[in-house]
């Protein structure tokens, strides 16, 4: 009784799964925020060979989250995941500065993909809960997020351990599907 | 074939009817879209599966790209779909690129948190789209899946490993411990919990639901699985046999041992025949192991180990016995299955123990009239081999009855049984004959047809008093033969053995017949055999019928027939070619010719002279053929054809070696490999053609120990090299520059060390040889004597699972045992086919004769062992084994280093009292030859 109530109300509020990939170099923390955005714990992981895939309910909107692997040789294959996508988390270590330059790269390449011309972009400048973490603007500034044209974005500071940061960069994102949905 | 049938007509298919690959390909795109119908997306996966199962080819690109598709049903959490997506992984495994992507997705899938009913699924996924370089990130896992309590999940993991093993050896030798409880576990109990990495996953709310499952098969995977890992150490096998055979010796039926799965008693008995082949020493202890099987309550169990028994090589009739009475009550159970597979046991066992199966002749008696046709022709051809003479002419009736209803395949068995029989009862000579000759005019195909056309060369060939007989019904077989090949050998033996028969004009006209009639193959082949008439029979009158027949075959259109014609016409007259070209019957050893002919072609330097052919040896048809037969013997496959021609041996009828196969296979001539092998060293290329290597390599360690190194000795013109195969078989180490220092027993000068060519780097378990050359400093001395040798190297300490190794090292040594020189190492094993023609060719003036008494040898036939071996000659004329037990010759043929003919003749006495006396002579051209072959001996 209850599943066909909640499948009637689901076709009144027009239940689209809203198709988001998590993106990033290896050991930002893409499948860290997965699970604490999942189940809201902090779990142990090892690196990802290959994707993570898991639905995640907010706010009412069912959010089909890919967390693909960051590695060198898995990179290659985040294209084939770029279709029918509405959002791009991008995370990148706030700590390793040294390879801000190699992640403002895979971002740009990734960005001019056509499958992603549409897709809205939500940058999380994670491991704030760090010493010497570079701030949101700093990050903004070393991904060259301002040069960005044509395209929906914006950057949080975040923290997948401590929970921090997450959910307002979540409110953002439904803010911006409602909106282009209306 | 009759299942294929049914499918294909009754049309039944539904869906899978008529399927396109490329609609399929296309309707794939619904596994893009969202959300997912996992109904449909089910039904797709089915059509791939059907298609892929059909053969139905696909290109990587394709593959790739629909395995991408496929990856994105993974965000559904349809269960039965899931278990669809692995099958469609594990299938698309071996022709996409790039599966690696799916490796976490199958990880979490495989968890303890997941459900339960995929996770075994799950592993067996992960374990196609894996490598060994990942191995390690996955062996907690998997380590813990070996040992997770419900079944399904432990089987799927061990038999994934089992799988992984050959890639992953290093990694997956460290389970052992986990298999080894696995083995052990209880059903009941509780075994181990596996451990969680990802403790908070959370999976639709699945609980653990531990299906009991009764078949305990995973201690057959954790057996197969554990024997992979110690295979090569004899001694934790016998241990592990005797630790899963202890606890239940001799309580069978009333309680059990640890193993509960007939299956895993089944490769326990595999294991242990093995041991007992490979080891003298446990023979006992393995053999009462088998025995007490014997008794075991499963039928399957009990089979397998009667079955073992029967196969142990030289087994004594009492130790057969109580398998045999296994198989005895076996035949009459009610089972057909049990009843096959005992007779077709005994069937095999009878070729070699006859005696032994006797006891089984009532009851086999009773089969004949088996319903099952495969029992009964099992039945009757163990009767011909069991049963004595009277019994034949009844046997030979039953099966004439039932030869149209049985198929092709043992129809063949029945004629090899017939085949052997008439050997050991050539009275029987005529009813086998006409029952041979009456199949031969029956349906059949071309295996069949070949079984006893061969059967009938074999009467011709043993049995002289019915050769007129078998000959003019092989004549009346090519009258009406569908085979060109058959029809081509008919015509080749009527060309050997019809000029030999008291009226050989009669075949003539049946050659000729072909002549006129059939194919251009087969009438080339009644060409040839036409000619040998023309050569052999000594009657004018029938040679110049020959010429006529010959001359009108230059009209003929093909050219191989014209051909033919004209040189048998010129040769005919020509008495002294004829007997070279037409009736020598001795050939070139094919693989030899092979060999000296690349080195020929790709030598530019030797093509200013011509190839020189009298450097190949020669053999005859006999030993041709018994060379084709050797291989063979060790091909599982034809286990019928090696119990009948084993059968004959034991007959003592040791000739028959008639080539059996229409393309028979080439045994490996390994000294070929190595003569590539050595090519590739410029060094070693330098000092010529290759003359000799020794046969096999000698073990200059036991096999246990942390290096283990063989040697073949090389031996060239001047030069001999000596190969050392090294392997390392301690894992955490890397030996790097590895040399052996070879010091001479005795340093006469006579051996100066040219070079040490090392091997660079030896990592675990991957043999590499050390090459070692001396020269020979006076060509017209051969140097005898043995080395002690020092294995030399660097170790450097590795990493076992990477293999990584540390920065510095240090020297070490080795001392390994000695080698030794002999005389044989001087001396290639060659045929010849007239021995005593060439005896007398070869003349008295290099000969040496010396006489021998060997007390300490036991037995002619031990005695010919030895000198064959260490003359390193080749026995001619089957003279190898004595068929005396108190007189013999033994003939022995070989070249000596730069090509001089030798042979011996060796007369031998052998009593009880005083051993073996022998006389042995050789001759060659050069009598200071002569004199070193025999010192050989000394």
């Amino acid at each position: 009784m209850g599943a066909i109530l909640s499948r009637m109300l689901g076709r009144l509020w027009g239940e689209k799964e809203v198709r988001i990939l998590i993106l990033g170099l290896d050991g930002a923390g893409k499948t860290t925020i997965l699970y604490r955005l999942q189940i809201g714990e902090v779990v142990t992981t090892i690196p990802t060979i290959g994707f993570n895939v898991e639905t995640v309910t907010y706010k009412n909107i069912k959010f089909q989250v890919w967390d693909l692997g960051g590695q060198t040789s898995i990179r290659p294959y985040w294209r084939c995941y770029y279709a029918n996508t509405d959002a791009v988390i991008y995370v990148v270590d706030s700590v390793d500065r040294d390879r801000m330059s190699t992640s403002k790269e895979e971002l740009h390449a990734m960005l001019d993909e056509e499958e992603l011309r549409d897709a809205a972009l939500l940058v999380f400048a994670n491991k704030q809960d760090m010493v010497g973490a570079m701030s949101a603007a700093e990050v903004s500034d070393a991904l060259g997020l301002g040069t960005l044209k044509n395209r929906q974005w914006s950057i949080y500071k975040t923290s997948a351990v401590k929970g921090d940061g997450l959910t307002e960069g979540l409110d953002w994102l439904v803010n911006i599907i409602q909106g282009n949905e209306q | 074939m009759n299942l294929s049938k049914k499918d294909e007509d009754s049309g039944d298919l539904g869906i899978f009817y008529h399927l396109d690959k490329s609609t399929v390909l296309q309707e794939a795109r619904v596994f893009n879209e969202t959300p997912i119908v996992p109904r449909k997306c089910r039904l797709l996966l089915t059509k791939i599966i059907y298609l892929l199962y059909l053969g139905e080819p696909m290109a990587t690109t394709e593959a790739t790209e629909l395995f991408f598709s496929v990856t994105k049903l993974f965000q559904s959490k349809d269960i039965a779909l899931r278990q669809m997506v692995y099958l469609v992984i594990k299938e698309l495994s071996t022709i996409a690129e790039d599966v690696i992507m799916v490796t976490s997705s199958l990880m979490k899938d495989m968890q303890p948190k997941s459900e339960v009913i995929y996770r075994a699924n799950a592993i067996r996924a992960l374990c196609k789209v894996i490598d060994a370089s990942m191995l390690p990130s996955v062996e907690r896992f998997l380590k813990a899946a070996i040992v997770d309590k419900t079944p399904s999940i432990s089987s799927a993991a061990m038999v994934s490993s089992y799988h992984l093993f050959p890639a992953g050896k290093d990694v997956i030798k460290r389970w052992a411990n986990e298999v080894n409880e696995a083995i052990n576990s209880k059903p009941s109990s509780i075994v181990g919990t596996a451990s969680s990495y990802l403790t908070s996953f959370s999976s639709s709310g699945s609980s653990y639901n531990s299906q009991p499952s009764s078949s305990n098969i995973s201690q057959y995977h954790a057996l197969g699985l554990l024997y992979m890992i110690r295979q090569h150490d004899r001694m934790a096998v016998t241990k592990l046999i005797q630790q899963l055979a202890g606890s239940g010796r001799g309580t069978f039926g009333s309680s059990s041992g640890i193993l509960r799965n007939s299956f895993a008693y089944c490769l326990l008995i595999r294991y242990a025949a093995k041991i007992l082949d490979e080891d003298p020493n446990s023979r006992q202890q393995m053999y009462d192991l088998l025995e007490v099987w014997l008794r075991h309550k499963s039928d399957i169990v009990s089979f397998e180990s009667a079955k073992a028994i029967c196969n142990i090589k030289d087994v004594t009739s009492k130790e057969l016995y109580p398998a045999v009475n296994v198989l005895q009550l076996f035949l009459s159970s009610p089972k057909s299955t049990l009843r096959f597979a005992a007779i077709r046991t005994l069937n095999k066992l009878a070729m070699v123990h006859p005696t032994a199966v006797q006891p089984c002749n009532l009851d086999m008696e009773t089969l004949i009239t088996d319903q099952n046709r495969s029992v009964a022709t099992f039945a009757i051809t163990t009767l011909l081999k069991t049963g004595n003479e009277a019994s034949v002419d009844r046997l030979m009736k039953q099966i004439t009855g039932f030869m149209s209803e049985i198929s092709d395949e043992f129809k063949v068995i029945v004629v090899d049984a017939i085949r052997s029989l008439c050997l050991k009862f050539p009275t029987k000579q005529v009813v086998m004959l006409s029952f041979l000759s009456g199949v031969l005019r029956d349906e059949g195909g071309y295996e069949f047809k070949r079984a006893v056309v061969e059967a009938i060369f074999d009467l011709v060939k043993f049995i002289p008093e019915s050769k007129e007989a078998a000959l003019a019904h092989l004549c009346e077989f090519i009258e009406d033969c569908e085979f060109t090949k058959l029809s081509v050998r008919v015509l080749h033996l009527l060309g050997v053995e019809g000029p030999k028969t008291a009226t050989p004009t009669k075949y003539i006209r049946y050659i000729y017949n072909r002549v006129i009639l059939e194919n251009s193959i087969v009438r080339a082949a009644a060409v040839s055999a036409l000619a040998k008439f023309g050569v052999s029979v000594e009657d004018p009158e029938v040679k110049k019928s020959i010429k006529v027949l010959l001359t009108r075959c230059l009209d003929d259109n093909d050219d191989e027939v014209r051909d033919r014609a004209i040189l048998f016409l010129k040769l005919i007259d020509d008495k002294e070619c004829a007997e070279k070209y037409v009736k020598d019957d001795s050939t070139y050893s094919l693989a030899a010719l092979e060999r000296q002919l690349v080195q020929y072609v790709s030598n530019p330097e030797s093509s200013e002279k011509p190839f020189d052919l009298s450097a190949v040896p020669k053999i005859t048809k006999a030993q041709a053929e018994a060379e084709n037969l050797k291989p063979r013997s060790f091909d599982l496959a034809s286990i019928q054809t090696i119990g009948t021609s084993s059968a004959i041996a034991s007959t003592g009828a040791t000739a028959i070696s008639t080539s059996r196969d229409a393309t028979p296979t080439p045994g490996v001539d390994q000294q070929q490999i190595y003569s590539q092998q050595l090519e590739q060293i410029p060094e070693i290329a330098a000092f010529g053609p290759l003359f000799k290597s020794s046969i096999k390599p000698v073990d200059l360690t036991e096999s246990e120990t942390e290096y283990v190194v063989s040697c073949v000795k090389h031996m060239f013109k001047e030069h001999i090299v000596f190969q050392f195969i090294v392997t390392n078989t301690l894992n955490d180490q890397l030996l790097e520059n590895v040399t052996v220092v070879m010091q001479p027993e005795s340093d006469d000068g006579s051996l100066v060390e040219e070079f040490v060519i090392a091997a660079a780097k030896l990592p675990y378990d991957q043999p590499g040889s050390v090459y070692v050359a001396f020269k020979r400093t006076n060509p017209e001395e051969y140097a005898l004597g043995s080395f002690s040798n020092t294995l030399k190297f660097l170790v450097k300490d590795c990493d076992p699972s990477t293999g990584e190794a540390d920065e510095g090292g240090y020297d070490d040594e080795y001392l390994v045992e000695d080698i030794e020189i002999v005389t044989g190492d001087y001396i290639l094993p060659t045929y010849i086919s007239d021995f005593s023609s060439a005896w007398d060719d070869m003349g008295k003036d290099g000969e040496v004769v010396e006489t021998f008494a060997l007390t300490a040898s036991k037995s002619l036939k031990a005695a010919c062992a030895t000198l064959i071996e260490l003359l390193g000659m080749s026995p001619v004329e089957n003279s190898g084994t004595p068929t005396s037990s108190s007189v013999h010759t033994l003939m022995l043929s070989g070249t000596f280093l730069g090509g001089i003919k030798l042979l011996a003749k060796n007369r031998m006495t052998f009593a009880p009292s005083s051993g073996v006396t022998m006389e042995l002579s050789v001759r060659s051209s050069s009598e200071e030859i002569s004199r070193i072959v025999i010192g050989a001996v000394v």
